[in-house]
Parts: structure tokens; C-alpha cells; sequence
């Protein structure tokens, strides 16, 4: 690649997801993201109770993210070749488990108002 | 309640948006001209050029002329032709693309006049130039083999993935078959110049990997021809290739180049050091010699003392302008240089082009230089590349030094090519990448 910058990287997302869903992405992720802080500073601590139930959907988010990705790249685990491939599936996973946890984590404190 | 800071911050650093690190995106200066520029081809190199000098010049007056209605995505071609997208996945529509105030010829030219600056298309007034690219792609030289037609392709296994994307996809059903029923699978490459020197080893791959997918290996034979005595023309990556052969039981003839073909008798002829030699197939990819297109071929534009016979345009191999026709450029397939016949190569060509033409336009020198960027993510099976990359000097210049190593089976390589090349293919058209 001859120069990778910011607006190369989101002409390239542009086109895998198609303009209106990549955005339509962006946009679900960051008010995820400022569902989380506003309960977050809302609720001014972080709840066991929820964090706990965040944390029990991270391996779920785990494997669905790396299934996901293997069935969209008709791969497998067995296509590993070398170090930087399992770093790659650990991203995936790790994202995968980050986002299920903020996910279930934010429509917690939305949806159940203050169950510290 | 008991606060974790540590939980807290975690959580917080987690739901922060990842921010890129941008590297200095410069935002090239537009330049005001009436200059009456013409690009022949609205293939990967045309369209994306159309795209930047649209941008980039102020008043000019651009033409882009191809008759060819649809935009082919080749490189999609062997993700067909191995049963994992539709024919569909490597088609859109030239409209998708081009840019406004950009305009479209929808024919064939016929014929280059570059002493009178003109471009000649049957049936239409003559187009005149101030400046030219040519960037018509290459012409697949299908009757030079002797008893084949493109409508055999997909029955009594034969293939041809250079075809196009419906002849990709029938060469899908003649493979599924023959790894089913196991035979003699016979793999070869032209002796010319070729785009995509890569595809004839992937696809051998390919087959491989399916026979083996089915447990029909044991009732396979797998039989690669190759024109000269190498794999491919990287040493280092031609050694690799050999061991890979190796690896998966495949035969290798050397200097055999395929010349005729008897679909009855399954049998293809090759032309050899020591005379033609027959070789039996049970499913074959047939591959044609490759040339200019004709509208090059027959004009002054071609190099008369290199590759005779195939028509590539004279050009500097650094600046792509023609070495008698200053005013002419080459850019993709078509340019007479050592390296170069991939989309890859286009990417790094193009913005080489760009900046010769317009410093050119301005009366300036640009320092900008093609250094024969070549890649390729090799497959060697569904699920594993190697992302080769090397250079006019046959060095290895790896995207990712460090990270992705260019002779490793890589899954990440795989990744590239299914989900980053066409997006970024598609974002190169726009002149965006
Ligand atoms: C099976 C296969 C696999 C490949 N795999 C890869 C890969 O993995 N990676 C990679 O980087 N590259 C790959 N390539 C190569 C890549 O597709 C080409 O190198 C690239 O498309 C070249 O771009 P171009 O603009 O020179 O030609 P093209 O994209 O072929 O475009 C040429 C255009 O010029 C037009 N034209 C021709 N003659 C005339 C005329 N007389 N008048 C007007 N218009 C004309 C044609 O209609 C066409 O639209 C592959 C190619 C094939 C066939």
C-alpha cells in the first residue's frame, strides 16, 4: 500500500460496507459509546451488578465476532499460518468481547434504571 | 458501593472511539488549464486517472473512451472461478464511476495518429489531444491456440478464468466436477508478457486444496506447465513457489508453452525446446498468449526492439511517458516496462502519471517515479495467501515489513485479498487511494 491515511482507510471502509451502512455504523457505535458515558457519569460509579453481566457476554462477543469473520472469509482455524495471524483472530475477539460488554453493559443502565 | 478505578478507566478506554493516526494527508493543489487531454481505457488505470486529474486540474477538458459498457473487477476472477463469489461480484457499471465533467466516449478507437495528436473511432468524428494516456489493458490472444473456442469453456473440463467473469464461474462448474471424479488436472502459463503472472499458480493451488477438501487428492494428478525454467519470475519467490510444488504434489514441465488443444481426445500440445510434446488433461485453465490490443499494436506507439511481436508501448520505465511521443503517457497493462502487469501496479503508476503529466502541463520536472511495485496475494488454499510484492530489481518490498511476511501461508494475507483488495480497488477508481 502505497500511503495509508485516515481518508484512504475510510474511502476503503466505504466501500466493504457501502457508504450509507459504514456510517450507519459509525454512528450506532458512537451512541453506544455516549449511552455508556452518560450512564456511566450518571450513575457516578460502575455497577457491579451490571459489570458483571457485561463481563458475561464478553465470550459470547468473543466467538460470535471470530465466527463471523471466518464465515464472511470462508476460513477456518486451521488457516492460522503464523504469529501475526493469531494476533489478528485475538483482536477480533477482543473487539468482539469489548463491544459486547460496553453493549450489554449500556442497554443495562438505559433500561433498568439505577439497580445499583 | 466499592468502585474498581482500575474497572472504571477500562471500561472507559474501551468505549473511546479508536482514533488513526492520520499521516499527513497533503491536499495537492489544483492547477488551471484548458489542456485537451484523452485517455483511452476506462479500466483500472483509465477510470482512476480520469478521477485524479479531474480533480486535480482546473478547466481542462477531459475525455475518457472505452466500449466496453461494463467495469470488470479482474482480480474477483479467480474468487469465482474457485466457487466463493458470484459472477456478478467482479461486474459494475462504468457510470458507478466516472466522474462529472468528465467526457464519455462509449466506443472503440480504432486507430492513434500521434504525429497529428489525433485518436481515430469507426462511425465518429476524429478525437484531437494535447495530451494522451493510454491505458487500453491488453488483448487475450485466444485463437493462438490451435482448436479452442470460448464457448468449450465449463464443459469436458476446460476453464479459462482470464476470460471473464461468466467464463470465471463456468470454469467453477467444470472444477467442482473434476474434483469430484478425480483425473489429470493440466495447469499452464503464455510465454509473453501476462497480467497477473500469480493467477496460473493460484488457481493450481486452488484445485488442489478442493480435491483435498472432498478427500479426492489420492484420485488426482496435478500437472503444472510452465513456458520457461522457473515458476515465477522472482527468484526468491519462484524458490518458495517450488517448494510449495513440492509440497503438494505437483508435476512440473518445464519450457512447455500450450499451443492447441483437442477437447475430443483431451489432449493439449505444447511447443518445447526438443519440438511439440502432447499432454493428457482431465480439466484444464487455459491461459492465451497476451499482447497490445490492436488499436497499440498497429500504431507507431510499441517498442520495435523489445517484445516484438506483443506490442507494449515505448515508455520510460520510471516517468510511464513515451520515450519518441513526450506527450504520450502508458499506464496499467499496456506500458512497455519489466514489472508491472497487475491492479497493484496500477495503484502506484497512477499517481506517477498524475504528477508527470500535470508538472508537464505546468512546464515544470516532477520527481515522481514508478519503481515496477508488483504484487500479488499468491493463494495456496482457501484461507491462506502470501502477500509477494517486489520491485523492478526483483527485491521484495513488503507493505507490512515486520508484520506480514511476504513468504509466509498467511491467513492475513487471505484477509486482504477477500475483503481489502476490491475496497480498495474500488476506492483507487475514485481516486481515492
Ligand atoms: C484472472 C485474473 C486475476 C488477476 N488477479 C490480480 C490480483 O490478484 N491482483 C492484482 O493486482 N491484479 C490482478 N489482475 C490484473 C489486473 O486486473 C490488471 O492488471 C488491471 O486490470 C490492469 O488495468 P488496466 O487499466 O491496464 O486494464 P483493464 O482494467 O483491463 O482496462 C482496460 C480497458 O481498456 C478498454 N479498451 C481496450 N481497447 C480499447 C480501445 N481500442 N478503445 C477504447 N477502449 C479500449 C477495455 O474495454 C477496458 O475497459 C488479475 C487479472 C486477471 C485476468
Amino acid at each position: 500500500m502505497k500511503e495509508l491515511t485516515l481518508s484512504t482507510l475510510f474511502a476503503v471502509f466505504e466501500e466493504i460496507f457501502g457508504k450509507g451502512l459504514f456510517w450507519a455504523m459509525v454512528a450506532v457505535a458512537a451512541l453506544v459509546t455516549v449511552g455508556y458515558i452518560y450512564v456511566l457519569v450518571r450513575d457516578r460509579a460502575v455497577s457491579w451488578k451490571k459489570f458483571l453481566l457485561a463481563q458475561m457476554a464478553m465470550p459470547f462477543g468473543a466467538v460470535g465476532a471470530v465466527v463471523f469473520v471466518q464465515h464472511m472469509t470462508h476460513s477456518s482455524l486451521s488457516d492460522l499460518g503464523g504469529p501475526v495471524d493469531v494476533i489478528v483472530l485475538a483482536m477480533i475477539a477482543i473487539v468482539g468481547a469489548i463491544g459486547a460488554a460496553i453493549l450489554v453493559y449500556t442497554v443495562q443502565g438505559l433500561f433498568s434504571r439505577r439497580a445499583v | 458501593m466499592n468502585m474498581n478505578r482500575r474497572a472504571l478507566l477500562g471500561l472507559l478506554a474501551a468505549g473511546g472511539v479508536a482514533s488513526v493516526a492520520a499521516s499527513g494527508t497533503q491536499a495537492a493543489q489544483t492547477v488551471n488549464t484548458s489542456a485537451k487531454i484523452v485517455i483511452l481505457g476506462a479500466g483500472a488505470a483509465g477510470m482512476a486517472l480520469a478521477n485524479r486529474l479531474n480533480t486535480r486540474l482546473n478547466g481542462a477538458d477531459i475525455t475518457i473512451i472505452d466500449g466496453r459498457p461494463r467495469h470488470l473487477y479482474q482480480p474477483g476472477f479467480t474468487l469465482i472461478a474457485a466457487g466463493l463469489k458470484p459472477a456478478d461480484y467482479s461486474v459494475s457499471s462504468n457510470d458507478t464511476w466516472l466522474p462529472r465533467g468528465v467526457n464519455f466516449i462509449n466506443a472503440f478507437a480504432s486507430e492513434i495518429d500521434p504525429e497529428s495528436k489525433l485518436l481515430r473511432i469507426a462511425g465518429q468524428e476524429d478525437v484531437a489531444y494535447d495530451y494522451l494516456i493510454v491505458a487500453p489493458g491488453l488483448k487475450l490472444d485466444w485463437d493462438k491456440i490451435e482448436g479452442f473456442s470460448l464457448d468449450m469453456v465449463g464443459e469436458n473440463g476446460i476453464g479459462a478464468v482470464y476470460a471473464g467473469p461468466e467464463y470465471a464461474a463456468k470454469t467453477w462448474t467444470a472444477m467442482d466436477k473434476f474434483t469430484d471424479e478425480g483425473g489429470v488436472a493440466l495447469f499452464t502459463r503464455p510465454a509473453t508478457g501476462m497480467k497477473c503472472a500469480g493467477a496460473p499458480l493460484k488457481y493450481t493451488f486452488l484445485t488442489d486444496d478442493y480435491a483435498r477438501r472432498k478427500g479426492n487428492r489420492g484420485k488426482v494428478e496435478m500437472t503444472y506447465a510452465a513456458h520457461n525454467n522457473g515458476l515465477f519470475g522472482v527468484p526468491i519467490v519462484n524458490e518458495k513457489v517450488r517448494m510449495l510444488f513440492e509440497d503438494r504434489g505437483v508435476d512440473v514441465h518445464h519450457n512447455h508453452v500450450m499451443k492447441a488443444i483437442d477437447p475430443v481426445k483431451k489432449l493439449a500440445t505444447f511447443e518445447t525446446p526438443e519440438g511439440d510434446t502432447e499432454l493428457p488433461y482431465d480439466f484444464t485453465n487455459v491461459i492465451p498468449p497476451q499482447r497490445a490490443p490492436d488499436v497499440i499494436l498497429n500504431s507507431a506507439l510499441p517498442w520495435a526492439d523489445k517484445w516484438v511481436g506483443q506490442g507494449w508501448v515505448e515508455v520510460d520505465q520510471y516517468t510511464l511517458r513515451h520515450n519518441r511521443y513526450p506527450e504520450i503517457f502508458a499506464c496499467g497493462d499496456v506500458a512497455g516496462v519489466p514489472k508491472g502487469k497487475t491492479a497493484a501496479s496500477v495503484k502506484w503508476q497512477v499517481p506517477v502519471v498524475e504528477e508527470q503529466l500535470i508538472a508537464q502541463i505546468q512546464g515544470q520536472e516532477s520527481d515522481a517515479r514508478y519503481n515496477g511495485y508488483t504484487s500479488c496475494p499468491l493463494i495456496t488454499k482457501i484461507g491462506r495467501a502470501m502477500l509477494v510484492e517486489f520491485d523492478y530489481n526483483n527485491n521484495l518490498v513488503p507493505s507490512f515489513p515486520g508484520v506480514i511476511a511476504p513468504l509466509e501461508e498467511l491467513w492475513i494475507s487471505w484477509l486482504m485479498k477477500e475483503v481489502a483488495l476490491k475496497a480498495t480497488y474500488n476506492a483507487m477508481l475514485r481516486g481515492r487511494a
